[in-house]
């Protein structure tokens, strides 16, 4: 029950960076993904700023077959879980089928696709609607076809969770580690920016309407005004240590060693929030106290009630300006499913590098929300134990503990 | 594995009856609940018959404002939630918020509302560029359903971890294993769990004409839903929910609940060979029974009923058939298997909920419920599926199974809990 369980491959598909490398660097040197939408007339729509992936060609990494079947975001999932593999040197026909199980989280399925469907159907007739419709919007889709394409028939699930269901997603893989299942690809992808998507995220109430791409996402800043939807994540390569040890991965990022997720109470309840207590019980899940921990990766809203609600929680858990809290990704918006395991990426590359990479662009701070965001450029800091934090709208709170494992990163275990 | 799982609440809305008890009076009598589409004009349409709900939302004392708000499924999910909360006689407010969660399941969620809302803001789909003017301060909740398990979040008061399982037609098993894991592992004492879809709007029924996965039994809609019948074309698209209470078996113990069954074993396997099609020869989801069967610690030969997926499609019932003689061998002749979407319909997301509802109470009132329009025999299909009527039989261990797009495969296995203990 106790058997640690590990992250040993990456893949990144982000706004700022396809591949982990690329987006590494483009985080450590404040490179953004946020752009004006352009893949519609977005010029009619109060906000048009996204974090985009615009220099991706599924055709270049996919084949042919799997082209109409899939929406981008699938394409994305399917390319990320590919890099993921690889960089795990993971041999599928060495390992067990049933060994190895998929378990993803995705917000808002195949949106655009579907959006093509829904006006054929409105527009032409029943008749016109596509043959892979049944299958390319719903939420499953991505597990299902990151199975097929692997030949892993292990445990396959979906959880939706909004922005917290990536970190969910991670939780149960380690979880099916731990009951049995040696591997699990897992973590989340999402992209709806399509018009009818782009204006659904819209009606949220909560995406900046500022027009400069620097200005626009600014958590915990005092011009705090929203956020910006982005698309894209990751999709990570979950191992149980012993069956990293017996197949002698090429590296192990980190140990997943604690998660837990918590529910805020309804509104006008005057029950204390949720995420306090997320983070109080990832901790505990990994033996850890607050005092270990080296980093946090915050949700950063950059809603202010919601950045202050967030502030709270680390005065409270940690003490004034009591650890190095961050959010690199102002530069790619706020992913949805993606998010958590985007951020659970760049927690692991600290632990690699010993760096934290800055909130790019928010600048100023409120003293009173007492948190040390790291700001303006790279701290270089030797990390041992990064906290991973995602709130989804109406009240999803997950948190999670990333560990540096010795002789991890980089060296062939023996 | 020291904390046990047991069901002691359920709320069911499913065709034919609203409630419990006129749930199991239609699946014990054997009636069939299908018919016509009558929520929009179907004629367009290849397949036309649904398992439709006469669900008054107003009737079933949900707010002006949450009518307003929720999504259909939504709807469902929070009345089936209520009523398993009363049905399991739990007080609420004597129980800690922190050790409640909930899982809802779902397939595809908001379609309803996805569907109205697009009319709307496309002009009947004329637009591309969507009319901002028209845009409901709700649409992001159908563009992420996951309102879904908050509303019933708020509504019984849950802090734990709450979350929506969204696995296709295996959802309604997948989210009640879900919480049953959370329980397992200590992290909750109570869980409101199970599933809600209603998804006949034309959308939907349009992917599956698109592919021939429904039926064209248009002129018999009572008798449309066929599984394991030589003249079966497809199955029948329905909505519904089902929604339980499952707690830790000491914590329902200590306040002397009524428990319906324990729910002992789950597992799923991805079958990683299609997103719609499934082999003949039952492989993946044989894995999935038999890791279901292991995890109860038990052996196939205990298995007093089998719930099949039963979705009426050729290709599902020889791939069931297979999978059932692949992992219970020669017990899979002797053990009787039925499909209740022959009476309710499949409700995607929901039904593996709504079957496991009627596991449990199948077990409690010792009947099996049949395979109702079952009349003409399939060579390939030679196990006892209960034709047409329900047979009384004392139940202590029952296997539920379910199979969807993406290749998805589950099982559960629930006990009585004498038989568990």
């Amino acid at each position: 029950m106790s058997e640690p369980v590990y992250v040993t491959g990456i893949g990144v598909v982000a706004p700022n960076g396809l591949g982990v490398k690329e987006f590494w660097s483009s985080t450590l040197e404040g490179r953004s993904g946020i752009a004006p939408l352009t893949r519609f007339d977005s010029t009619g729509y109060p906000a048009r700023l996204a974090g985009q992936i615009l220099d991706f060609d599924a055709a270049e990494h996919l084949p042919n077959r799997l082209l109409p079947q899939t929406d981008v975001s699938t394409r994305l999932a399917l390319v990320a879980a590919d890099w993921a593999l690889r960089d795990a040197a993971v041999n599928q026909a060495a390992m067990t089928d049933y060994d190895m199980g998929v378990i993803t989280s995705n917000a808002s399925g195949g949106f655009q696709f579907t959006h093509g469907e829904f006006r054929k159907l409105w527009s032409q007739g029943p008749q016109f609607v596509s043959v892979y419709e049944s299958f390319a919007w719903f939420y499953a889709v991505n597990t299902g076809q990151i199975s097929i394409r692997h030949g892993m028939r292990g445990p396959g699930a979906v959880l939706v969770a909004e922005q917290a269901g990536g970190l969910d997603a991670l939780g149960h893989a380690r979880r099916t580690a731990r009951r049995g299942t040696a591997l699990v690809v897992s973590g989340g992808v999402d992209s709806s920016f399509d018009p009818w998507g782009w204006l659904s995220h819209l009606s949220s109430g909560r995406v900046s309407a500022v027009g400069d791409r620097d200005r626009a996402y600014l958590p915990f800043d005092t011009a705090a005004s929203g956020y910006l939807p982005g698309e894209g994540g990751a999709i990570l390569v979950v191992e149980r240590a012993d069956a990293v040890a017996r197949r002698r991965a090429p590296q192990v990022y980190g140990e997943i060693a604690g998660y837990a997720a918590t529910f805020d109470p309804p509104e006008g309840s005057d029950r204390p929030p949720g995420l306090r207590r997320a983070v109080e019980l990832a901790l505990d899940d990994a033996r850890l106290r607050p005092g270990d921990v080296d980093v946090v990766f915050a949700d950063a809203s950059g809603v202010p009630e919601l950045d202050r609600a967030e502030a709270d929680a680390f005065r409270e858990i940690f003490g004034p300006n009591g650890v190095p809290v961050t959010a690199p990704k102002t530069l790619t918006g706020r992913l949805y499913s993606g998010g958590g395991p985007l951020d659970v990426v760049a927690a692991l590359l600290s632990i690699r590098d010993g760096v934290v990479p800055p909130t790019w662009h928010t600048a100023d701070v409120p003293p009173d929300h007492g948190i040390d965001l790291v700001l303006g450029e790279p701290r270089n800091r030797s990390v041992s134990v990064a906290l991973v934090l995602a709130r989804g709208r109406w009240g999803f709170n997950a948190a999670m503990v990333l560990r540096a494992v010795a002789d991890g990163a980089g060296s062939a275990r023996a | 594995m020291s904390r046990r799982v047991v069901i002691t609440g359920i709320g069911v809305r499913a065709p034919g009856g609203r409630g419990t008890k006129e749930f199991w009076d239609l699946l014990s009598s054997g009636r069939t609940a299908t018919r016509t589409i009558s929520y929009f004009d179907a004629s367009p349409f290849r397949s036309r018959v649904a398992g439709e709900c006469d669900f008054d939302p107003e009737l079933e004392g949900l707010s002006p404002r949450q009518i307003r708000r929720m999504d259909r499924a939504s709807q469902f999910a929070v009345v089936c939630a209520r009523e398993a909360v009363e049905d399991s006689g739990l007080d609420l407010a004597a129980t800690d918020p922190h050790r409640i969660g909930v899982s809802l399941g779902s397939a595809v969620a908001a379609a309803t509302s996805l569907e109205r809302e697009y009319l709307v803001l496309s002009d009947s789909g004329r637009r591309w560029l969507v009319d901002q003017d028209y845009l409901s301060p709700h649409m992001f909740d159908y563009l992420i359903p996951s309102v879904m398990p908050a509303e019933v979040a708020w509504t019984v008061g849950a802090e734990g971890p709450v979350t929506m399982v969204s696995d296709g037609c295996t959802s309604g098993l997948d989210a009640v294993s879900y919480a049953s894991d959370l329980i397992r592992e200590g992290t909750l004492d109570v869980a409101l769990t199970g599933a809600a879809d209603t998804p006949i709007t034309p959308i939907v029924v349009a992917c599956f004409d698109a592919i021939k996965a429904t039926t064209t039994h248009n002129d018999e809609p009572e008798q449309a839903s066929r599984p394991f019948d030589g003249t079966r074309n497809g199955f029948v698209l329905a909505e519904g929910a089902a929604m339980f209470v499952v707690e830790e078996y000491e914590h329902a113990r200590r306040r002397g609940a009524h428990v319906y069954a324990e729910i002992t074993g789950y597992a799923t396997r991805c079958n990683a060979y299609h997103m719609t099609g499934l082999k003949r020869d039952g492989r993946e989801m044989a894995e999935a029974i038999r890791s279901a069967l292991d995890d109860s610690r038990v052996d196939p030969t205990v298995v007093d009923y089998v719930n099949a997926h039963g979705s009426g499609t050729q290709q599902n019932d020889r791939h069931e058939t297979a999978a059932f003689k692949r992992s219970l061998g020669d017990h899979a002749y002797r053990v009787p298997v039925s499909s209740i979407k022959s009476m309710v319909g499949h409700s995607l997301g929901a039904i593996g909920s709504i079957e496991i509802a009627a596991c449990a109470l199948a077990i409690e009132h010792g009947v099996v419920p049949p395979t109702a329009n079952l009349r003409t025999p399939d060579p390939e299909c030679d196990l006892d599926y209960v034709p047409i009527t329900a047979r009384e039989q004392r139940l202590d261990t029952v296997l539920s199974v379910g199979s969807g797009f993406g290749g998805f495969q589950s099982a559960m296995v629930l006990r009585s809990v004498g038989a568990a203990a």
